[in-house]
């Protein structure tokens, strides 16, 4: 079965200072959609529609460029639409932050972590929290290669992602990343984050 | 020496409307400055501090490398820009792109299939071989063919920052209107 454009949970405004509405429609609509209509034609007519996202990422390195780039894309901005809210912002509770405490002394120091690895990613990618069997650990990824592919230097679970391709903030903040990334923070649903550290 | 930012060899509004001036004062004064200045502050104290640029791109990597190449790919992007010129090749690269591929038309398709293709950011290509014959390559993020052995003729940026203001997702739009800047009787002579 093909793949379906995931619905997003808030409106185009809803992250608004941080995130402007004409980004996320762009962003959602374009590129998102993009990602999901070439990941449909990169397994069309073959074996490969019948897995489900995860299970393509998996193993990755087995299928062509169009299947890692574009299901890259698809899960990716799935995951980022859904950890990040209006109502957002704060620190994770739980836990999640025992975890965060234990595993980086605390989460000011996860925070600096986080956002040293998003602003040095040379180019495009993503930068992740990511579960490795309770162990919290932070990297990057480029362009849409995520840590569920065999391919990841740095491989598990992600839990939180932020977008650092020049399309996620460029229309707000143009070469300013560093402001994009800040933003970020006052959007996090820790709630959602949460629910991924299992 | 410290590296310079060279000057936007026109003004910031001369590729109206295909390249806005607000992309031109981000793109030059922001990007192109900020890979100048982080430069400068990594090869102070390297066996680097005082290379000559082609050299830097060819012997680092990392950092360095990201930043002298987009240094170079910069000046060597903006030089090639300006309205009022021949708009095809000429003289001996006309007849070179002939030769490699057939026909300008022929050339311009595979040179736009290359920018619209490079997955994340880059660059398109247009280079000249040992031989002399002409090829067309991608690089990803600052990479560059120079340190490929392969000798630079054309280039076009497809870093989102290159067009996002002005096309946001339609890549394929910025790169139909990129022929209509190109200054030819430049980059003839880059041939």
């Amino acid at each position: 079965m093909a793949f379906q454009l995931p619905d997003l949970n808030y409106d185009y405004n809803a992250l608004e200072p941080y995130i402007d509405g004409q980004t996320m429609e762009i962003h959602y609509t374009k590129h998102h959609g993009g990602y999901t209509s070439k990941l449909n034609d990169a397994i069309k007519d073959s074996e490969l529609e019948t897995k489900t996202i995860e299970d393509l990422l998996k193993d990755v390195s087995k299928y062509s460029v169009g299947v890692r780039n574009n299901g890259g894309g698809f899960y990716n901005h799935k995951l980022f639409w859904d950890i990040m809210s209006g109502s957002g912002g704060g620190q994770p509770s739980g836990g999640l932050l025992e975890a965060i405490k234990k595993d980086f002394g605390s989460f000011d120091k996860f925070k600096e972590e986080f956002n040293t690895s998003a602003a040095t990613r040379f180019g495009s990618g993503w930068a992740w929290l990511i579960n490795q069997n309770g162990k919290l650990v932070v990297a990057s990824t480029p362009n849409q290669d995520n840590p569920l592919m065999d391919v990841a230097e740095v491989k598990g679970t992600p839990i939180l992602g932020l977008d650092v391709w020049e399309h996620a903030y460029y229309l707000k903040y143009q070469n300013r990343r560093p402001e994009y990334i800040n933003a970020f923070w006052n959007v996090i649903d820790w709630d959602q984050v949460a629910k991924r550290f299992v | 020496m410290a590296f310079e930012l060279p000057e936007l060899p026109y003004a910031y509004d001369a590729l109206e409307p295909i390249i806005s001036k607000k992309t031109l004062e981000f793109h030059h004064d922001k990007h192109h400055a900020a890979y100048v200045n982080n430069l400068n502050n990594l090869i102070k104290g390297t066996e680097f501090e005082n290379a000559d640029i082609i050299d830097i791109i060819t012997k680092s990597e990392g950092g360095i490398f990201n930043n002298a190449a987009q240094v170079w790919n910069h000046t060597f992007y903006f030089d090639q820009f300006g309205k009022d010129s021949a708009k095809e090749p000429k003289g001996p690269l006309a007849d070179a792109i002939n030769a490699s591929f057939g026909s300008f038309d022929e050339f311009k398709e595979k040179f736009s299939a290359a920018a619209k293709t490079l997955f994340g950011s880059g660059w398109a290509w247009l280079v000249k071989k040992n031989n002399g014959s002409l090829d067309i390559v991608q690089t990803s993020n600052a990479a560059n063919p120079l340190a490929e052995g392969f000798i630079p003729i054309l280039t076009c940026d497809v870093w989102e920052h290159a067009y996002y203001l002005d096309y946001q997702n339609k890549r394929p739009d910025y790169i139909v209107n990129f022929w209509d800047i190109i200054n030819w009787d430049i980059v003839s002579g880059r041939y």
